[in-house]
Order: C-alpha cells, then structure tokens, then sequence
C-alpha cells in the first residue's frame, strides 16, 4: 500500500531538507521530544478520570444501551451506532473524546470498522466549543453570531463523511 | 466547570444504570481499570508522540511553516478580502493557517488568536464577530492537521497493523468538514443578522 510509505518518507524528507537548510537535526528531534512529553504529561492528570469514567459506563451497559437508542436515526445517517457516545463528547472535550475513542478500539477491536471510524473521526474534528471560546475570549470577540452552528455543521459533515470514507477505503 | 459537569454525568449515568441492570460489579471494576489503564496508554503513546513532535519542530526550524505559509497566501486572499491590501494581516493569517496545518499545536493556538484579533480590530466592530472573524474562526474550529499524530500513536498503543493506514480516510474527513464549515459560514452570513 502507497500509504503504508507516506509517513517514512514525509520524516526522511523533512530530514534531508532541514540537514541541506543547516538544521542541527538531532538537537531539533529532541527538543520536539521533551515538547512532546510534556504534553503528554498534561495530558496524563486528565485522561484519568475520564478513562475510569468511560469505563464504567462501559462496563456498566450504559454505552451499549446509549448506542442501541441511537441506531436509527445513525443508520439513517451512515454513522456506525457505536460511535454515538464519541460524537455527543468530541464537541466539548478533547481528553473525553480521546477516552471515548479509545474505549470503542479496546471494545470492537483497533481495525474493525468502528475502531477506524472513531480514530478518523477524531483526527478529522476539533474540540469545538474550546476553540471557539479561547480564540473569542483571548480576540476579544463578545457575540460570536452563527460561528457555533456553522462550527457544529462543520463537525456532523465531517463525521458523516469520516463514516463514508472509512466504509469505501476498507471494506 | 464544564468539565467537572461532564464527568459528575458520566458517573451518575454509569452508576444509576449498573444498579438497574446489575452490573456493578463490572462497573466497580471498569472504575479501577480504567485508571490504570490511562497511564499504561498514555506510556505506550509516548514514542510516537515524542518522534513526531520531534519531526514537527525539524520542520519548524527548517522554515517549513513560512514555504507554506507563501503558498496560502493566494487561497487566503479569496477568503478573506480585507486581507488582500493589507499584506502583514494575509501573513498573520496564512501562519495561523500553516501551523494549525503542521500540527504545531503550541505554536497553533496564540497564532490563530493573533489573526483573529487582528481581523476584529480592522473590522470596527465592538464586541460582535465580523464575516472574516467568523470564517476565520469556523476554519479554526475545524481539524486540518495534515498528521494526527496522537490519533496514530493512540491506534499503535491499540495494536493497529498500520496505525497510519487512516490517513486517506482523515485528509476525506478533513477536506469535507471544512468545506462545510466554509460553505455553511458563507451561506449562514446572508441569513444572521
């Protein structure tokens, strides 16, 4: 596959180009290194609670049942049902999203349908309503007039469509 | 607070819901491993993380984000017409834009809030959102990160044969959510008074 490439190739690149540019390379790598755990490090404190949280619900019953309810109106839609619990969170937690999404891989399996529906699905959408309120307040935007529904209908388009493509590219 | 909310909701539904359908003992459990599972993720995302971030910043260093930044400057013109006589705006915009792109999320968000403060400052208004503003914002609203990398070391962690074979998939994703977002924007101005 063309793609299984893409990301050796892309690093390679960035490589060669930053080496013929006089990047110290190396030094470079590794203070995006120490960068990346201190993100991680922020991510930790958060992701606690929310995974034990989703779990529960999990185990539970709650996320089946929760999925069941939405299965019309999903299935209308295109979505996979199971995914219903990751698009009510996405909008207002990056973290949630992120345990929400983790525990539909663990659950159907990192491949299956739903696992690769709910991976694009987060790497396709954004923390909605946390981007919208830090941008606004750091601009000094007061009234934000339609960009939250155009925001949100960016987000259902970008579900429906993470859905679709995940149905033609693997099955 | 929104988060606490959230959270209190999670728990309430898990446990209202266990006790109705007797599965607190599962759900007891799910409590404690889910907590120890976050950690052991959160560990086994760390390579892919740290590797990319790494690569993120060869990029930066190597005057990545300006090439890019150059080549937006023409689709941003169209979308944002007060930008087209004021070319240090169009730059400020075509950074935000290049960064969010890149991925470089610590340097994304004070860009994105620097071309959207700029933008309501030429547009006089007080407090409300101008056209451009809104756009601006919707787009920053939406994921047009190139490489998710956490989603790819998330699916790694899980075991994926190809934690990357999700790109085609996400670029789809992504193109179409933002032509919604611009298209909806767009159409939404005309009605929103």
């Amino acid at each position: 596959m063309i793609w299984q490439l893409v990301t050796p190739l892309l690093i390679l690149g960035v490589v060669l180009f930053a080496l013929l540019r006089g990047v110290e390379v190396f030094d470079a790598l590794i203070a995006g290194a120490r960068d990346g755990l201190n993100v991680l490090l922020r991510i930790v404190p958060a992701l606690v609670p929310l995974l034990a949280a989703v779990t529960m619900l999990r185990a539970s019953g709650f996320l089946n049942a929760f999925s069941e309810l939405c299965r019309p109106a999903f299935q209308w839609l295109g979505i996979p049902p199971e995914c219903a619990p990751l698009l009510v969170v996405r909008p207002f937690s990056g973290s949630g999203a992120l345990a929400v999404g983790i525990d539909l891989m663990q659950t159907h399996g990192v491949d299956s349908l739903v696992g690769r529906t709910a991976a694009v699905m987060l790497g396709s959408t954004e923390t909605t309503f946390y981007a919208v309120s830090v941008i606004c307040g750091a601009a000094g935007v007061g009234r934000t007039r339609y960009i939250i529904p155009a925001a949100l209908l960016a987000d259902f388009a970008g579900y429906i469509s993470a859905s679709m493509a995940v149905r033609w590219l693997f099955t | 607070m929104a988060m606490s909310v959230l959270l209190a909701v999670f728990m309430l539904c898990a446990v209202i819901f266990s006790i109705f359908h007797g599965t607190t003992a599962e759900m007891s459990a799910g409590l404690l491993g889910g907590a120890k599972d976050a950690v052991s993720l959160v560990l086994s995302m760390a390579g892919v993380v740290c590797l990319w971030c790494g690569v993120v910043e060869v990029m930066r260093r190597a005057g990545l984000m300006e090439k890019l930044a150059d080549v937006l400057r023409l689709p941003i013109g169209a979308l944002f017409p007060e930008s087209k006589k004021d070319a240090s705006l169009r730059g400020d915009i075509a950074a935000s834009v290049s960064a969010n792109l890149l991925g470089l999320g610590n340097a994304a968000t004070p860009l994105s809030i620097r071309a959207a403060a700029r933008l309501h400052d030429i547009s006089g208004r007080t407090g409300e959102a101008s056209d451009s503003v809104c756009a601006l914002i919707i787009l920053g609203s939406c994921s047009i990160q190139i490489i998710p990398a956490t989603i790819a070391a998330a699916r790694a962690s899980q075991g994926a044969a190809s934690p990357f074979d999700i790109l085609p998939a996400v670029w789809i994703a992504t193109v179409a959510g933002c032509a919604s977002g611009i298209v909806s924007g767009q159409l939404l101005k005309r009605v929103w008074k």
